[in-house]
């Protein structure tokens, strides 16, 4: 099967890669492109490891096909800090010991991201019911969701 | 010079740094288990029987072979014979030999070039099956026509005259029960099922495995034990254990279901039959819910006695549990813990391990215990109603405390039971008000927690920092605890303290991370090997001095003459004696190996409210209060995240989560938007109180705490929806349906 050649843009970074069609952009990004802070823990939609942004929307990388990703710009976990500065999402992860094993943590955090640009004052409802799409098996949820309330004070306060 | 005795002021203990992972694992940097690649790797992929019982009649894998970038496939047949034991049965679980025993049973494995090409492949191999009748439930199992899953698989302990499913019994207990039930003012029995639960780790098994010609190789995987892993894999492989070296990757939830192998053995299979080419292998989430081991689900009947006053006089349970088409449901660990809370005269456990045509069952968090807690605690609760009773009151009459006989025979130590009632009794959730169909519930559990194998090293570095490696997997911060205690052992900053997890290669035998054993064990072997650095530390700067290492004592990080008499010296820093140890006699480092035997119990009880919808059944959790005890907290922030992890683990297994097999035998739903584990939306704030009774048999009075948490929520959550409904429900999941058919009067 002919494999189709892409080009997308990864945290603002030209990326090129061959596709199969059957491949989702979950694979391609992990298997193409290197970027393997996109995890797999479902390949379903229901667990929200593999969250990216899609132009700007939140998606499951699991459930876009690579091709659909031509000409696409797209987020990921790794390119949520500037440089050496890291986003205060992760700053607040880490203080409030918001992870355990870590592995949901890449797409919660792109997720709390993409609401905080939406909604810079969530309630504690409407973040658990923004992440309720990423599934942490380790926490129950509550020092997450004070970690994204209290970043989210913290990006308040700054701007 | 040596820390003799148990500490109780501490510096860097109790505090909350951030983790030495945590800036990996928020950008995604840290390597799991699917992270790793290797030049020239292959991609593998397994065939699962879709029949729940069938004679293997042929495998034809000519056509997958076939397929352009194809490069081996492995059967059975690749495989030696003449294994015995749990050898065989892991064996026979990771490929299927005569028979596929389950839905999702390995029958082949492909390697090929691409994820792709290997899935391909899979689908071109045609198996021959017989279908042969099959059975999913435990009494039904046990049943005098259900099929045999596999004769001669009974051990000794099996009565005559029990249905060939039947493969363990236990059976214990003490004193008269006769006399006890005869002392009670009121006598209550019930029956009791659970539903198997899977672990639900988000991360699924994943390996990459290298194995030459010579049987010599490599694994890296995601395991919470690496040493099991190496003696697993080359035990299903026939080869000699320390053939295969085995790094583990960073871990992406485990909660016990990563103490065993399935696929591993599978990719070293592969790799050698292609001449030693890397093999990576990555289970999809339908092979993980199929394939790998939930938890056993349980049938229980429990006959309990009660003076008006809230005495226990006896207590009797019968568990049955299946595991899977493999011995080894949890049943003894459910008899031993099923009445260990209370102190109770007469008392007596029956157990059933029952095999099914069900994967080979795994461990998860407190093994046996919260299916046990669910029946007895729920009967508890009931008695307590009838007899007008408070149930922490009552449960602090009858609370085992330290020098109580436990239910399964030794004497406790000291134990933190009755301080966590007393501190649930005082917090203010168990006064809040509670509204119209709302109820609260409260249950108390146990773990006994384990030491188990354990060897680790700590190295001083020419800079002045120190190396600690320890050999269990961290799971949920337990380097950041480690780092603590090497801090508070040598004095010196948090931030001086490196944490690795070393391989297979580079210490001895350690047990995984789990038993609730990393935090107490590898702590442990982590103090006492910074001891041994002290000791060495000290004889520099004696021989520096010119002074008898005796009069050298260990103090806030230096060496510091151990008074007047010995010198007047300025004290020697870690840092100075590290900076010149390459020329005052080489390296520094200390060394612990022991299979710990101190560790001790962790108790913990719980209070739930919540509130039931009378017209969909649904039941919302509104809050939620864990205390247990922690002997002491190294880490507090991951104490509680183990407390919260814990309790949702179990709210789900209360609410939502079931392995549901079809009429056909199949799993109905290996997907997560069928195992529904809970999500955000789905729970409060979970509060937390930290009891701490110190254990006197670690070094800072460390008990393990990982697994108590999701020991009462069952009880605790169903025990909430009897007050809210004012129907008790017998059965779990308390799903809305079941709920609402309760409330209707049809349950």
């Amino acid at each position: 099967m002919s494999k189709q050649h892409i080009t997308a843009t990864v945290n603002g970074d030209e990326v090129e890669f061959l596709c199969d069609t059957r491949e989702t952009l979950l694979d391609c990004l992990r298997d193409h492109a290197g970027i393997m802070g996109v995890k797999e823990g479902c390949g379903t939609g229901d667990c929200g490891a593999c969250s990216v942004t899609l132009d700007g929307r939140l998606v499951c990388s699991c459930l876009v096909l690579g091709v659909e990703a031509d000409g696409a710009e797209i987020g990921t976990v790794e390119g949520i800090a500037e440089g050496e500065k890291l986003h205060p999402l992760q700053r607040k992860f880490i203080e409030h010991a918001a992870l355990q094993c870590g592995i949901c943590t890449p797409g919660i955090l792109v997720a709390a991201k993409n609401l905080l640009e939406k909604n810079p004052d969530p309630t504690e409802t409407e973040i658990r019911y923004w992440l309720a799409g990423n599934l942490c098996r380790c926490t129950g949820y509550d020092k997450i969701v004070r970690a994204v309330m209290d970043a989210a004070a913290e990006m308040r306060e700054a701007s | 010079m040596a820390l003799d005795g148990q500490k109780t002021a501490y510096k860097y203990i109790g505090t909350t740094p951030d983790r030495p992972d945590g800036l990996d694992k928020v950008t995604g940097r840290a390597r799991y288990g699917a992270d790793i690649s290797m030049p020239g790797m292959l991609h593998g992929a397994v065939l699962r029987s879709p029949h729940a019982h069938a004679r293997i009649v042929k495998i034809d894998a000519s056509k997958a072979l076939a397929l352009k970038g194809v490069k081996a496939v492995v059967t059975r047949a690749d495989f030696p014979d003449g294994l015995d034991g749990e050898d065989w049965n892991l064996q026979e679980n990771c490929m299927a030999g005569e028979k596929a025993l389950y839905d999702g049973h390995a029958v082949a494995a492909v390697a090929a070039t691409s994820p792709l090409i290997a899935r391909d492949a899979v689908k071109l191999i045609e198996v021959d099956y017989e279908v042969l009748p099959h059975v999913t439930d435990v009494d039904a199992a046990m049943k005098d026509d259900a099929p045999v899953i596999r004769e001669g698989a009974a051990d000794f302990s099996v009565p005559e005259g029990l249905h060939p499913n039947v493969v363990r019994y236990f059976d214990s207990g003490r004193g008269d029960l006769d006399k006890g039930f005869a002392e009670a003012d009121l006598i209550i029995e019930r029956s009791y099922t659970t539903e198997a639960a899977h672990q639900g780790y988000i991360e699924p098994h994943a390996c990459l495995g290298q194995m030459g010609e010579d049987g010599r190789g490599e694994l890296w995987v995601c395991t919470q034990g690496h040493w099991f892993v190496r003696r697993m894999s080359t035990a299903v492989l026939g080869i000699e254990t320390t053939n295969i070296r085995v790094t583990p990757s960073e871990i992406g939830g485990g909660f016990g279901g990563k103490t065993t192998v399935f696929i591993e053995p599978l990719s070293l299979a592969l790799s050698r039959k292609t001449g030693g080419k890397p093999v990576k292998m990555v289970m999809s989430r339908n092979e993980v819910l199929r394939a790998t081991g939930p938890t056993a689900s349980a049938s229980m009947d429990i006959k309990m006695g009660m003076t008006k006053d809230g005495k226990i006089t006896a207590a009797h349970g019968t568990f049955r549990m299946q595991g899977g088409a493999f011995p080894g449901a949890p049943v003894d660990v459910t008899t031993m813990l099923a009445f260990a809370n209370y102190d109770i005269e007469n008392v007596h456990h029956i157990g059933y391990d029952v095999i099914t045509n069900r994967p080979k069952q795994a461990a998860y968090r407190a093994p046996g215990a919260p299916m046990a807690a669910f029946a007895t605690e729920s009967t508890i609760d009931e008695l307590c109603r009838e007899l007008g009773l408070d149930p922490i009151d009552t449960r602090l009459k009858n609370a085992a405390r330290e020098g109580t006989r436990a239910t399964f025979g030794p004497k406790f130590g000291p134990i933190g039971l009755v301080e966590t009632l007393e501190a649930a009794k005082t917090h203010p959730n168990y006064s809040a008000p509670l509204g119209p169909n709302q109820g609260r519930g409260v249950a108390s559990g146990y773990w006994m927690n384990w030491g188990g194998e354990t060897s680790a090293s700590v190295a001083i570095s020419e800079d002045g920092t120190v190396t600690v490696s320890i050999g269990t997997p961290d799971i949920g911060g337990s380097r950041a605890s480690m780092a603590l205690m090497a801090a508070e052992a040598f004095g010196i900053p948090y931030e001086d303290v490196r944490v690795n997890i070393s391989d297979t290669g580079a210490l001895g035998v350690n047990e995984p991370t789990h038993g609730s054993r990393a935090t107490y064990a590898s702590g442990l072997a982590t103090i006492r090997s910074a001891e041994d650095c002290i000791g060495k530390l000290c004889k520099r700067a004696a021989d520096k001095w010119g002074i008898d290492p005796e009069a050298v004592i260990w103090e806030d990080g230096c060496a510091k003459p151990s008074g007047p008499n010995a010198g007047e010296f300025p004290p020697m820093s870690l840092a100075e004696i590290a900076g010149e140890m390459g020329s005052t006699g080489g390296p520094i480092s200390g060394h612990f190996e022991d299979s710990p035997a101190g560790f001790s119990g962790s108790f913990g009880t719980h209070v739930v409210d919540v509130e039931v919808d009378p017209e969909t059944g649904r039941t919302t959790i509104l809050r939620y209060l864990v205390v247990q005890d922690a002997g002491k907290a190294i880490h507090p922030a991951y104490v509680e995240g183990q407390f919260q992890g814990g309790a949702a683990q179990g709210i789900g297994w209360a609410l939502n989560e079931e392995y549901i097999y079809g009429e056909d035998g199949r799993l109905q739903n290996p997907v997560f938007l069928d195992y529904r584990v809970p999500v955000a939306s789905d729970l409060p704030m979970i509060d937390t109180v930290i009891v701490e009774v110190p254990n006197p048999g670690h070094p800072y009075g460390v008990r393990g705490v990982g697994e108590t948490g999701i020991t009462p929520p069952l009880p605790a959550v169903a025990n909430a929806v009897r007050e809210a409904t004012g129907k008790r429900i017998c059965n779990l999941p308390l799903r809305p349906s079941r709920v609402l058919a309760a409330i209707q009067g049809k349950g």
